[in-house]
């Protein structure tokens, strides 16, 4: 039921992409992200698409893993493209419906659609790589240090990294607990796949009650379990792994600013 | 009777961590027998049972249980989920209802039974594993860590199963709610000779003092399958894969190696009290 979720999923590997410094792969991940934005022609969408891939060879992350993260936003890909086919108004008419007029797929409306299920689908290859090839520690470690400076405005950026550290954490526990709980109930009878949306809805009633107090159970006893090494998040910390950029993360930087660079250059003229 | 004849359960088949928790495995449980199946940790006692009422579907092998195929995916599953209750670990986690009442009422009002039916069969399985009336129109979160896994086991008991499985029953229990659990459990036994009643344990004393057969599992294949006293009597064997025998057996085969003749299928301190008293009174009387 949960295997197909890919978020804080981590493949061990020893890539340069694997070694850079966490801080540095979320700014330039935040960058490969607004130039997505930015360009609007498919021969650049080619461009990007090229640089992509050459991402994902250097990363060493096998294709699967990336197919996989792309599978659940199957549906979505489709919605878009369907949506955007046919509500975009333009000049050129393709195609047009014959019973109904208003029904009809113009050159400007296959453009944006195409654009757009590309831009998805280079957002999801992006921001997977990234979490493929960064232990989620390390992300939150990242997070955290590049909030520090907010912190002069009371920005909580210890705590903020604390809580994902722990969600993330808590992900594969509790997945594993919904599967118990719907196999206790579904051997004392109870029933999820039939019925109308009204039904099925009260049938998660058994489920859900049993995983929220146990969730709070678990959230309860680590608090405690926290409180009682003294855990303090207004003392400095110190950590075990000290994050340092090397020459990989300066390359990696002059690659991507150069990338960027030559990208809006092309996007301008 | 349950006819489980090559059966075989592989995680995630195809992939890198492929692992046959199950392999291979056929043996028979006749109608009424008392059985515990014991292993080690991730021996393939956990998914064996969870076969016996569909939750799993095998990869190779079928479970047949009064001559009907529980693996064939034609076979109605409400149907055997009314004929074979599963009590998991720590069964009390999946409480859900606002009174103990209704959650015992979950299994038979999933079966469609009338409300008059649901009453009887809750009133009963309730006296079954102890719980006083008063109880019932408590919510399940007020009770107590024993009562609460009580009240999950009536549950179950409530839909009336022809075969009772109980994972770890007495897991984490103390002394007192323990020995509550598994003297209900022989009574449950005594009062109904036609229901079959399965149950994992890591604990020798609780399966010495309830089972007639055992089953052991060691690496998803069976090591034994026996009457209590055949398997105790295997000491040896069982220590070799990580198991142990009662307090009582691992006396009695301490002092057979040092050579006084007794019987090697003791494992009840009743039983054993018979026999060594026997022995002192012969011992006094050369």
């Amino acid at each position: 039921m949960f295997k197909d979720i890919t978020i804080g999923q981590y493949v061990d590997g020893n890539s340069v992409i694997h070694r850079m410094d966490a801080r540095v792969k979320i700014l330039l991940s935040i960058l490969y992200i607004i130039l997505l934005f930015v360009i609007d022609s498919i021969a650049l969408y080619a461009v990007f698409g090229v640089f992509t891939a050459f991402l994902v060879i250097i990363s060493r992350v096998p294709f699967k893993y990336i197919i996989k993260g792309l599978k659940p936003m199957l549906y979505i890909l489709i919605f878009t493209a369907v949506i955007n086919l046919f509500v975009t108004g333009g000049e050129t008419v393709l195609w047009q419906s014959s019973l109904w007029k208003g029904l009809k797929i113009t050159k400007e409306g296959l453009t944006i659609a195409v654009q757009m299920v590309l831009r998805l689908v280079f957002l999801v290859i992006g921001t997977s790589l990234l979490t493929l090839t960064t232990t989620p520690i390390m992300l939150t470690d990242g997070i955290e240090k590049l909030l520090k400076p907010l912190d002069a405005v009371k920005v909580p950026s210890h705590e903020i990294a604390m809580m994902m550290t722990i969600a993330i954490r808590f992900i594969p526990t509790l997945s594993e607990e919904t599967e118990k709980i719907i196999k206790a109930q579904k051997a004392r009878g109870a029933d999820f796949e039939s019925g109308n949306i009204i039904k099925r809805t009260k049938a998660m009633v058994p489920i859900l009650v049993p995983l929220f107090i146990s969730a709070f159970k678990r959230a309860d006893d680590l608090a405690i379990a926290m409180d009682s090494r003294c855990y303090n998040s207004g003392k400095k910390r110190t950590r075990m792994k000290q994050m340092k950029m090397t020459w990989i993360d300066a390359a990696a930087s002059g690659v991507m600013i150069a990338f960027s660079v030559f990208v809006i250059i092309i996007q301008r003229f | 009777m349950i006819k489980v004849t090559g059966l075989t359960y592989i995680y995630q088949q195809g992939m890198p961590f492929e692992k046959k928790a199950v392999d291979n495995v056929s043996f028979e449980i006749p109608t009424g027998d008392f059985l515990a199946i014991i292993g080690h940790t991730g021996s393939g006692k956990s998914t064996l049972i969870q076969h016996f009422n569909a939750l799993l579907k095998p990869t190779q092998g079928k479970i047949e249980i009064d001559g009907i195929d529980v693996t064939d995916p034609k076979t109605n599953l409400m149907e055997i989920r009314k004929n074979v209750g599963l009590v998991f670990q720590y069964p009390e986690h999946q409480l859900f209802e606002e009174t103990v009442y209704k959650d015992i009422a979950f299994g038979p009002k999933n079966m469609e039974l009338s409300d008059s039916e649901i009453e009887k069969r809750v009133k009963s399985s309730a006296l079954a594993v102890g719980l006083s009336e008063e109880l019932l129109q408590k919510s399940p979160f007020e009770l107590s860590g024993g009562q609460k896994r009580r009240a999950a086991i009536a549950g179950v008991l409530s839909m009336s199963p022809k075969v009772m499985i109980l994972d770890e029953p007495t897991a984490g229990l103390d002394p007192k709610g323990r020995d509550e659990i598994l003297g209900e459990l022989s009574t449950l036994h005594k009062q109904n000779p036609d229901m079959t009643i399965l149950f994992v344990s890591h604990s020798m004393e609780d399966v010495a003092k309830l089972a007639e057969h055992v089953l052991v599992m060691d690496h998803g294949r069976i090591a034994m399958h026996g009457t209590t006293s055949e398997v105790f009597a295997k000491s040896g064997e069982l220590k070799k894969i990580g198991l142990d025998v009662p307090q009582i057996t691992e006396l009695t085969h301490r002092l057979i190696k040092d050579g006084i003749d007794i019987r090697p299928d003791i494992y009840t301190v009743k039983f054993a009290s018979e026999i060594y008293k026997n022995l002192i009174k012969e011992a006094e009387n050369v």
